[in-house]
């Protein structure tokens, strides 16, 4: 099967790098400065790069997670597969979608991104792509939409 | 028979009797509560409780006193609240069931509660609750023979009975449960522990006791809800009918089942007893609605012979399999993650339907129409990948249960992921061409 995988925006990798390093140098900042001056500056210093040996870890994890992500337009359904761990597929058929969802959180907005997510009537259907452009998240949302409709089948 | 009074296209009001039956049910809550909790501390007048109830009855005084319905332009219109004014507004050709529930209370003042059916919506609302017993089966009728465009005076059309479950069956069905089982391992173990550490036998004792009233209410509460089950056919669907405290009567419109799923515990197979479910689209707000009404079962079959629920099946969804041959089990190797499930995880799919098999001490087979399915899922964990085993899921809209194929070989995963997309499509076409 030839299948055009479309990823993410590599600006999602950035907003992933910002929130990350923006919690890790808060926790390093206080954690650090707080046994440092409390108890003593080895103790800081140490539990400082334990976090940050931590977050570098975590970074790698969400990398491979970003890599991950990916979705495909076919005929009649979307494919969207994620996760590094337990790799996950989720086909669903166009005429299935009950509605579309498009959320952006503050950082997303930041960096001008989009979750576009994929309602159907069963509940345990998860369809969610992340980190999508702004532009790129609304022609998705367009093209589904009016795919939905063109075949949408009752219950 | 005297000719049933017509649908009222003026505002008209429940059974007077109805506030009874609403503060009723809320008081005999509030007073087991309240008796559970002063006899402990005798001697004290329940005030509390005394208002409680009153404002219960209060409270189905005024929601008798300000609702009112009727027939109108061809839709039923419920007007309620006190309030907050709710005008619930029901096109009859969107009617696509009417259930009927008579809570205990009810019974005795010979009331029952209208519940409407609609496709994907909110139904909490769109109900009489309530109206006198004969009423109630007049106005049904004559509401579905409006929703399906016959005039309201056709008589309700003919249903033949197809099976019947008596009670001592179902109460010996429920004593082998699993459920009992555990409750039965728990007092062995507290014997067990007794005899060994008699210094322990108060609370030992203590927390058997509460384990198994829990265990013996909900059991007694699903006896009490499939008592003498019955099923019927009806020109719209299967007619549900059971209970022994409270009754209800419940229509499965044809074409709506999501799924069925074929239930055998541990201790019914030397009984070859099968139990089969159930599960419509139905929103989740309605599941709480269920709730309140009582209904705690979805079961079509609460307990029967392979050959009832074969028969069964095959009338509810015909052509459906729902005992797989063990070659259709998973490869040797998945035993490391489904130790014991291992000989039982079987799946089976043709152009039509996919069963999928699961569990070892309770074994469930949950049977798909392949043109229900709203997406279809592959899931593989590191131990999985390793063991180069993969998990297909098919997803419908009914909340109870999934397709869950687990553990097959990766290519045969791959296959189902490549076919079923497809096979389903086909199989939509094919369900909404008929």
């Amino acid at each position: 099967m030839e299948l055009d995988w479309l990823s993410p925006s590599p600006q999602m990798w950035r907003a992933r790098k910002l929130q990350l390093g923006l919690v890790a140098g808060v926790a390093i900042l206080a954690a650090g400065l707080g046994l440092g001056i409390g108890v003593g500056a080895a103790a800081g210093i140490a539990v400082a790069a334990g976090i940050a040996v931590a977050a570098a870890l975590y970074g790698v994890l969400l990398w491979r997670r970003y890599r991950a992500w990916g979705y495909a337009e076919r005929e009649d359904d979307l494919l969207v597969r994620r996760g590094v761990m337990i790799r996950r597929l989720t086909v669903v058929p166009y005429g299935r979608m009950q509605f579309i969802d498009v959320t952006a959180g503050p950082v997303d907005r930041l960096f001008k991104l989009a979750t576009v997510q994929l309602h159907t009537a069963a509940a345990s259907t998860d369809a969610r792509i992340p980190g999508l452009d702004t532009g790129e998240a609304e022609r998705l949302r367009d093209r589904l939409a009016a795919l939905g409709e063109a075949k949408a089948t009752g219950l | 028979m005297s000719q049933p009074a017509p649908l009222p296209s003026e505002w008209a009001r429940l059974h007077p009797l109805s506030p009874v039956v609403h503060g009723g049910r809320a008081a005999a809550a509030l007073v087991t509560a309240v008796a559970l909790n002063s006899a402990a501390q005798r001697h004290r007048t329940p005030w509390s409780a005394l208002i409680a109830v009153g404002i219960a009855v209060i409270g189905g005084l005024v929601y008798w006193s300000v609702t009112k319905w009727r027939v109108h332009n061809g839709e039923l219109q419920i007007n309620t609240g006190l309030f907050r004014r709710q005008q619930v507004r029901v096109p009859l050709t969107r009617i696509q069931g009417i259930d009927t529930n008579r809570p205990l209370l009810a019974r005795a003042l010979g009331l029952s509660e209208l519940k409407l059916i609609l496709a994907g919506h909110d139904t909490g609302l769109a109900k009489l609750a309530y109206l006198g017993e004969d009423r109630a089966v007049a106005v049904r009728a004559q509401l579905l023979a409006v929703a399906h465009g016959l005039s309201d005076d056709t008589p309700e059309p003919v249903e033949y009975p197809i099976l019947h479950v008596p009670g001592g069956r179902i109460v010996t069905a429920n004593l082998l449960s699993t459920r009992f089982t555990v409750g039965a391992v728990m007092v062995a173990a507290a014997i067990a522990t007794i005899i060994f550490f008699p210094q322990v036998i108060g609370p030992v004792l203590a927390t058997v006791v509460t384990l198994l009233f829990g265990d013996l209410l909900v059991t007694a509460r699903q006896i009490s809800a499939e008592w003498e089950f019955q099923l019927a056919e009806a020109p719209d669907g299967i007619r549900l009918r059971s209970g022994l405290l409270q009754t209800r009567a419940e229509t499965i419109p044809h074409g709506r089942v999501q799924a069925v799923r074929w239930v055998e515990p541990l201790w019914w197979r030397p009984f070859g007893w099968v139990r089969l479910e159930f599960d419509v689209a139905r929103r989740r707000n309605n599941d709480r609605g269920d709730r309140q009404s009582g209904t705690t079962s979805k079961a079509l079959l609460p307990v029967g012979s392979r050959e009832q629920a074969r028969w069964l099946l095959d009338r509810l969804l015909p052509g459906a399999v729902a005992e797989l041959p063990a070659s259709e089990g998973v490869p040797r190797r998945a035993v490391w993650r489904l130790p014991l499930a291992r000989r039982y995880a079987r799946l089976h799919h043709d152009g039509v339907y996919i069963s999928c098999c699961t569990g070892r001490l309770r074994r469930d087979t949950v049977v798909v129409p392949l043109a229900k399915v709203q997406s279809i899922r592959w899931s593989q964990g590191p131990w999985s990948r390793r063991l180069r085993l993969a998990s297909v899921f098919v997803d419908t809209a009914g909340q109870r249960f999934t397709g869950n194929a687990r553990c097959r070989d990766v290519e045969e995963a791959q296959q189902l992921m490549a076919r079923l997309p497809d096979l389903a499509r086909a199989a939509r076409a094919n369900a909404s061409a008929r």
